[in-house]
């Protein structure tokens, strides 16, 4: 859409309004109900992935249940996550992974909420694929080069949470202030977390 | 979605497979970047309706395997000049793939 003519998102905003008043005029729906619906996506934010990361960073069990099913393993800790198929890719000393979806904009919205306008931009989506360490660089991240990078495109129907390295210094550290440390970058892939002390 | 009602998984992890140089008319969900390369079957997803007949309101049925495949970034990309190592796995439906 981001190479369609300047009044495109000004198009597709019109057609959506159009459906949603015929919607509503045929009784389908109601605006309560389309209200609640928005509400409860501007309600879900990274913070429910930060709190399975600081999980996972304290419970070993739960981080191999979380990386064998990363759905089963939201739903455990009360986080809802409708059709939902989520898998967890895990940042080691050796392995770091970057998330995008090149072909549309596939995003773990139930876990991470709105993504960021970058995401979706053609930019993000053409170039992390391409050369993705150059990108990740124009976040500030720059990868040691013994460290595998690994770009994972959302083609189809699974979507992908990174679990970030826990950072240094945090021994000790409980689930919400560990919960606290997590982006939304890093759990994208185009960030790192900075150690602590 | 049973398993009655979906394509058997012909893919095991570890196989090398070549994804179609194909170019269909309508809703892919096959990237363009990889058609015609080598990849290895990191996993398999699961079986799922064909996006392509989803797409204009058919059934998709019977489900097709969907599995992970791994690309080796210089593989995929003869002038990259980032590591060699580096890799870009795709969700890739089994109708478009082969043993390579």
């Amino acid at each position: 859409m981001s190479a369609a003519p300047s009044d495109s998102a000004g198009y597709y905003r019109r057609m959506q309004a159009a459906v949603e008043e015929l919607l509503i005029l045929k009784g389908i729906v109601t605006p309560a109900e389309v209200q609640r619906q928005v509400d409860a996506m501007d309600a879900r934010s990274y913070k429910r992935g930060a709190q399975m990361v600081a999980r996972a960073w304290c419970d070993p069990a739960y981080k191999a249940r979380m990386l064998a099913g990363g759905s089963a393993a939201a739903e455990e800790l009360g986080l809802e996550v409708g059709p939902l198929r989520l898998i967890v890719v895990e940042n080691t000393a050796r392995v770091h992974n970057v998330i995008v979806c090149t072909l549309c904009s596939c995003y773990p919205r139930m876990l991470l909420g709105i993504p960021p306008e970058w995401y979706k931009s053609r930019a993000y989506r053409s170039r992390v694929v391409r050369a993705p360490r150059a990108v990740l660089a124009e976040f500030g991240t720059v990868l040691p080069d013994d460290v595998e990078l690994r770009v994972h495109d959302s083609t189809a129907d699974m979507r992908y949470m990174v679990l970030p390295l826990r950072p240094r210094g945090t021994d000790g550290w409980d689930e919400a202030r560990l919960a606290a440390l997590v982006t939304r970058d890093s759990l994208i892939g185009v960030a790192r977390l900075p150690d602590q002390g | 979605m049973s398993a009655l009602d979906a394509v058997p998984a012909r893919f095991r992890v570890g196989d090398r497979v070549r994804v179609r140089r194909a170019d269909p008319p309508g809703h892919v969900r096959t990237p363009w970047y990889c058609r015609g390369h080598v990849g290895t079957i990191e996993r398999l997803c699961g079986a799922f309706a064909n996006p392509e007949e989803l797409a204009y309101n058919r059934p998709g049925r019977p489900a097709q395997p969907l599995y992970r495949v791994r690309f080796v970034a210089a593989e995929l990309w003869p002038d990259y000049r980032e590591r060699a190592a580096d890799a870009v796995e795709v969700e890739i439906f089994q109708h478009w793939l082969e043993a390579a």
